[in-house]
């Protein structure tokens, strides 16, 4: 498949913004039990307003995606049968959700809903974050599936597709988290690198998994079931037209084999190697956390640009030979 | 139920991509806009075809045999490409199972085309939104037409007769007539997808003759040999020969 920018800065954006609002309810959910001291309002409530501009950046970038973005609004409508529809509704949905985390820690406003009968109050604030904490997995989900429901693209057609949607998501996340907090509550990044290093180690199993899974792959479809020929030999002599067609610009990445071969090591470096190294060494530092998050961003993207390039749609079977 | 459908005999075109301009003629002429090309006249040129002609080579020089194969969409029974549309744009008529696509209601996502294996749809890059053959649905229904000409353009326009049109459904129609009877197949079946298009093989014709049909195995004189019997290849003549 051909790698859209467009969609390869709205999965890591987006992803960016759900790890890091998952984190900061993380540590919420730790202190309201006491296990981690509660932050200030302004803590949780400027970190969503940051995962809020990452969702917003990732929504952006989508609409660059559509041919006619004036009726994206028409897109919600088909939540039954597609897997697109559910996460065009899934992400207002969190970004809304988000807006009002931001906006009762910001207020201030924390109405108590409810008190445990161990005494531990449980307010308004707590209860978005636990539907926006759903909320991201049903967006992480919707976002996988997505790749997932394809099941003409093998590469794409596994649990480890979503899977690893969640946990390279979480791990950017989580280490914006930690980047954040080293700014705004440094004695807290330690938490949120910890569980950076965890999600990222497990983010690395998932994505090797994955691409142990897809050399192992053999194509369903061959050239003989694609014209219904049964004949070792088949060549193409020509895909009738002798300029390109939507159907060569839009399955092929354009690359060469050996490019690709390239770019499996970079983007395991830079996404999870790199990021392990720097979150292990960073000390809380404000500055190698905040490098370690641009560099596992990067690393990501280059990841997502695989993900799709490495896809390979039976339809190329009739697209080989101009002439 | 109603299910209209192409089968085109690969035995019979000759690859000359009458159905090809045909087509692109027809639905860039008609009330749904034109099907936009882009450099026409150009170094580069490239545009939106709903049918193309493929050619492949079987086997190899000198045991090979060249296969001109029309492809255009298979309006699948069991579509792909109509479930993940996120607005309802893709969809298959109930009436005459033609999958067609709502150009007013696109939003040019692409999704589709990731879901059809076949590479059936192509984007128009200057109208922004998702295209495929329609089965020339504004044809084959319009009563201002002669019954005759109410079928797709490509029908019409192809000089073999390879291209049928008719109901897959109608187990009498000629279509169905036709996967029946010479060997009509489905593309990539192993999807499930249950295309409606099919194709009819290449097949040839072997006259098989035994060396005792070459010979009258009754005469008499032969089985008496009463006449000298000449060599198979030389002349023979009534009462003087054998055969």
């Amino acid at each position: 498949m051909k790698p859209a920018f467009s969609v390869i800065f709205l999965t890591t954006l987006i992803g960016a913004g759900q790890g890091l609002f998952l984190a900061l309810f993380t540590h919420q959910s730790y202190s309201l039990f006491g296990l981690l001291p509660m932050q200030s309002d302004a803590f949780y409530g400027y970190g969503s307003v940051l995962a809020l501009l990452f969702l917003i950046g990732g929504l952006i970038a989508s609409v660059f995606h559509l041919g006619r973005p004036e009726r994206a609004w028409r897109s919600a409508t088909q939540w039954r049968t597609s897997w697109l529809s559910r996460e065009v509704i899934a992400l207002p949905a969190f970004m809304g959700t988000t807006f009002m985390y931001a906006g009762v820690h910001l207020a201030g406003m924390r109405p108590e809903v409810i008190t445990l009968p161990s005494g531990l109050v449980i307010d308004i604030s707590v209860l978005i974050g636990t539907v926006g904490t759903l909320l991201a997995f049903v967006l992480f989900v919707c976002t996988g599936m997505i790749y997932a429901c394809l099941r003409f693209l093998r590469e794409w057609h596994s649990p480890l597709t979503v899977i690893n949607y969640i946990l390279m998501g979480g791990a950017s996340g989580f280490t914006l988290a930690a980047f954040y907090a080293a700014l705004a509550a440094p004695t807290q990044a330690g938490f949120f690198g910890g569980w950076a290093i965890i999600i990222t180690v497990l983010a690395l199993a998932g994505r090797i998994a994955s691409l142990v899974r897809n050399a192992r792959l053999r194509p369903t479809s061959t050239l003989q079931t694609a014209i219904g020929v049964k004949h070792p030999y088949i060549t193409q002599r020509t895909q009738g037209s002798m300029g390109g067609s939507f159907n060569t610009r839009e399955f092929f990445h354009g690359k060469t084999d050996a490019f690709l071969k390239q770019i499996k090591p970079t983007f395991l470096f830079l996404a999870f190697l790199l990021p392990l190294a720097l979150l292990s060494f960073s000390q809380n530092s404000a500055g190698l956390l905040g490098l370690t998050f641009v560099v596992q961003l990067a690393g990501l993207m280059v990841e997502r640009w695989f993900f799709f390039a490495q896809a390979n749609h039976p339809q190329n079977l009739y697209y080989q030979t101009i002439g | 139920m109603t299910q209209l459908a192409l089968v085109i005999d690969l035995n019979v075109c000759v690859g000359c991509h009458a159905c090809v301009t045909s087509c692109k003629e027809w639905n860039t002429s008609g009330s749904a806009g034109p099907l936009c090309d882009e450099r026409p006249y150009g170094a580069d040129p490239t545009g939106t075809f709903f049918n193309r002609v493929q050619t492949f080579e079987i086997g190899h020089f000198p045991n090979s045999e060249t296969l001109h194969f029309p492809k255009s969409c298979l309006h699948c029974e069991d579509p792909p490409c109509v479930p993940v549309c996120p607005t309802g744009a893709s969809y298959k008529r109930k009436e005459d199972g033609i999958v067609l696509v709502d150009y007013d209601k696109c939003i040019g996502c692409k999704y589709c085309t990731w879901a059809c294996p076949y590479g059936a749809r192509e984007f128009d890059e200057k109208e922004k939104v998702m295209k495929k053959c329609t089965l020339c649905v504004d044809r084959i229904y319009d009563m201002s037409l002669a019954e005759v000409d109410r079928k797709p353009s490509c029908v019409k326009a192809c000089p073999t007769s390879a291209r049928l049109f008719g109901d897959i459904h109608d187990p009498e129609s000629v279509v169905s007539k036709a996967i029946r009877e010479d060997g009509g197949y489905a593309l990539m079946p192993e999807w499930g997808t249950h295309p409606s298009n099919h194709y009819l093989p290449r097949r040839k014709t072997h006259l098989k003759i035994h060396k005792d049909e070459l010979e009258r195995a009754d005469n008499p004189l032969k089985v008496d040999g009463h006449l000298p019997k000449p060599g198979l290849g030389e002349s023979s003549m009534d009462d003087v020969s054998a055969w």
